[in-house]
């Protein structure tokens, strides 16, 4: 039997802690509702903690909006929209968001520590990805207020008035980014609500709008769980409603709106498959493969989580992945050399390690590489499972963590069926040195975003969105618009 | 054995090295890590010259300075090697006796490589003979690009016989003239198979010498190398590095790649002349908080 060597990546050269600074700013104690205009205190008179993911310590106290406040939120929002927003010209209003735009580019440091004390994410990833996405997803909108007639020829766009944005805890103010830019370019206002346990960002990003002097009402920012979120959904005022998450509750929006007026976009969850043939670039692959699964923890909707490797290369991949892995540093998120920072809530990590479980049920064989958690807050180590089969919950089913499931294949054609075979279809990656291959494969894949010799790349100019049960409509680009607009 | 058939070496995608290579680049190595990874790179350089003008006495100055690089810092380390042209070997080795710098030469008519076997060869054994503990050759780059890889295989199996055991043979591929990282690659495996003991990037003649993204091909070949024979390469990547910054990004770069084994220079090595003043100023900016003027530290 040939004797495997293997890299040993311990080295008596460590890296020193280093810390992003937290002293340029100052939290607030408590955050209200931004209705109006104004940070207005809950009239449900309820606040909830904060806290930070990477120490369980709470951050501040968060208002938690209820039927009236939601309803409050929709009243200013609708008589902006009639009175004002409405009335002002694309280039007016391009101005406004061009301003929000550079107020968040000069914010930028705080908004990304903010970031990741909320959300746990390393602060290497909210300062180079998250902040400055926001800014150009704002810049990029912004530049087609006054461009909509143009956009959409012999076709007369309109606003359609009043937009419910829900948005997720995985990236907070990147998803609000995607949902407020478009909708206040196409003319629209909006009451938007933050995930439960990431809502900090968002009332940053009123002071922000405050701060750019947009008229009043025409951007709401209300906090609190699933069930603020339905009195968003159910209002009868609301013309629109966007929502990204989970494709379980996506399906509660549909059914609660079936019938009304209301339009929808969904951008759902997703269960990516990541192909690596064998005339790939093997080590620029794993390193697509690492980013691509462990970006975020995992969270990431369009994570690459199922991992296809042809047979021939399966051995090579699998050991240079499990390499990657050893140098991944997990660990307090706001140090610039950590890789893989904590696991968003409590909850997400009780999932996320039901799912480790049931790999191993399943006979799964799992590896994780060997580093030391810290003992407070919520944290996992970069996983990966081998010997998985389609049939597998966890090469099934969404687990939104750093939990990477690998099968191999040997034929073209049993990967398009295998990477195809699953209720979603938000994105998919193919690793080849052979462009007709590419091409072949990128026709054939159901997913919305399909990268090739890379992974988890967006742009504001881009698209975004789902096949199948991972949602519809678009979000980035000009596709982007037209959810939020209505054509005589 | 299973034959080696070098049109299947690996390829190489630019746009994932360089991904990749900011990644390395973001690591934040501070205070003490920072102080540790200076001591290492100044240890680890192959203090050159190569020029037409070189004389004995610059090099008797050159190796003086190799175990003497800042009298004023106690417990500096020493450079690896002091690099030169064969005809300084014998003065080189004589002024380096007694400490644990070791003498290079390039050969094999460096650094064009222009020439028959018979002159490489005998190049080599000059060398050789004068006491080299190592010997730098070039690869025929014309050779290379013509196809004829077994040509080029060949020669370094020849160069590499005549250094013998007991010195070590580091293989210049030139990569500024190479074109392609995947042109890097393949020469890369071609030289590791015909008995490299170190890969390296460049002469120092052409621009672009060592960069970050070539480096990391050729220390994920090197990788790839090992994991098939268990055989430990070294790795040199020499001209226009001469920052302390950089240095310690290449540092990460091997950490990362090839873990701590390599962080020696026993298989890492820098090959430069300006680095070590750099190193040394930010290694005294460390101790005593300040920068100092260039002119403490001697030139050569």
């Amino acid at each position: 039997m040939k004797k495997k060597h293997t890299i040993d990546f311990s080295s008596t050269w460590d890296l020193a802690p280093a810390p992003e600074s937290t002293s340029h700013f100052k939290l607030k104690e408590q955050y209200d509702l931004f209705i109006n205009g104004q940070f207005l205190a809950p009239k449900s008179g309820k606040y909830f903690d904060t806290i930070n993911p990477a120490n369980e310590k709470v951050l501040a106290k968060v208002a938690e909006a209820n039927e009236e406040d939601v309803d409050l939120a929709v009243k200013a929002a609708r008589k902006a929209y009639t009175n004002v927003w409405s009335k002002l010209s694309g280039k007016e209003r391009g101005k406004y968001i061009y301003r929000i735009a550079r107020i968040i580019q000069e914010r930028a440091r705080e908004f990304a520590v903010v970031e990741t004390l909320n959300g746990g994410k390393a602060i290497r990833e909210s300062r180079d990805i998250d902040i400055p996405l926001a800014a150009a997803h704002f810049f990029y909108y912004a530049g087609w207020a006054d461009k909509l007639d143009y956009a959409f020829p012999n076709r007369k766009p309109k606003a359609l008035g009043v937009a419910g944005q829900i948005i997720p805890w995985n990236f907070p103010l990147l998803m609000a980014a995607w949902k407020i830019a478009p909708a206040l370019a196409a003319g629209n206002t909006v009451v938007i609500k933050s995930s439960e346990t990431t809502p900090l960002t968002l009332y940053l990003l009123a002071e922000v709008i405050q701060e750019a002097g947009l008229p009043a009402g025409v951007v709401n920012i209300v906090s609190g769980a699933g069930v603020t979120g339905s009195h968003i959904v159910n209002h009868p005022d609301v013309n629109k409603i966007a929502f990204t998450g989970s494709t379980a509750v996506g399906k509660i929006i549909m059914k609660a709106i079936a019938g009304t007026p209301k339009k929808s976009t969904m951008e759902l969850g997703g269960k990516a498959a990541n192909i690596i043939f064998e005339d790939a670039a093997l080590d620029q692959a794993v390193e697509g493969i690492v980013n691509g699964i462990y970006f975020n923890q995992g969270h990431v909707c369009c994570a690459g989580s199922r991992l296809y490797v042809q047979e021939s290369v399966f051995d090579v991949v699998v050991q240079k992945l499990k390499d990657r892995m050893q140098s991944l540093r997990v660990g307090d998120p706001l140090d610039k050399n950590t890789d893989i920072g904590a696991i968003n809530s409590k909850k997400q990590l009780e999932t996320i390690n039901k799912y480790l479980k049931i790999g191993v049920e399943e006979g799964a064989e799992i590896y994780q590489p060997t580093c030391d958690l810290p003992e407070k807050g919520y944290w996992c180590r970069p996983t990966l499972f081998t010997k998985v089969s389609q049939s597998n919950r966890i090469s099934q089913e969404e687990i939104f963590g750093p939990v990477l499931a690998i099968q191999t294949f040997r034929t073209v054609d049993e990967v398009i069926e295998k990477a195809n075979n699953t209720p979603y279809g938000l994105s998919a990656g193919v690793w080849t040195d052979k462009g007709s291959k590419i091409f072949n494969m990128t026709s054939q894949m159901r997913a919305g975003v399909v990268w090739a010799n890379t992974f988890n790349k967006f742009d504001p100019a881009s698209p975004f969105g789902g096949y199948k049960e991972s949602g519809f409509g678009r979000e980035g680009g000009l596709h982007g618009l037209e959810p939020y607009l209505k054509f005589d | 054995m299973k034959q080696i058939d070098f049109l299947n070496t690996p390829r190489i995608d630019q746009v994932g090295i360089e991904d990749r290579i900011a990644r390395i680049t973001s690591r934040s190595i501070k205070k003490e890590s920072k102080m540790q990874g200076l001591y290492m790179a100044l240890n680890m350089i192959d203090l050159t010259t190569l020029e037409g003008a070189d004389t004995e006495e610059k090099v008797k100055q050159l190796c003086f300075k190799a175990h003497h690089l800042h009298d004023e810092i106690p417990g500096l380390p020493s450079t690896a090697a002091v690099c030169v042209y064969p005809n300084f070997v014998k003065t080189a080795v004589n002024e380096l006796k007694g400490t644990n710098v070791k003498v290079a030469a390039v050969a094999t008519a460096f650094p064009s490589g222009q020439s028959s076997a018979e002159i490489k060869l005998l190049d080599t054994k000059i060398a050789v003979d004068n006491g080299a503990h190592e010997v730098d050759m070039v690869i025929s780059r014309g050779k290379f690009h013509s196809g004829e890889y077994n040509f080029v295989f060949d020669e370094i199996a020849m160069i590499k016989e005549a250094c013998g055991k007991n010195v070590r043979l580091k293989v210049i591929l030139e990569t500024g003239e190479l074109g392609t990282l995947d042109r890097v690659r393949l020469a890369s495996d071609i030289a590791m198979h015909a008995g490299a003991d170190f890969i390296k990037t460049s002469t120092g003649k052409i621009k672009p010498a060592a960069t970050l993204p070539v480096t990391l091909v050729m220390l994920e070949a090197i990788r790839d190398y090992y994991y098939s024979t268990g055989i430990m390469i070294g790795m040199k990547p020499a001209g226009g590095i001469s920052t302390s910054k950089l240095a310690l990004q290449y540092l990460m770069m091997v950490k990362e790649t090839l873990g701590g084994k390599w962080l020696t220079n026993e298989y890492f090595r820098f090959g430069a002349s300006s680095l070590a003043n750099d190193v040394l100023l930010q290694i005294a900016k460390q101790k005593s908080g300040i920068y100092q003027s260039n002119d403490y530290f001697s030139k050569a």
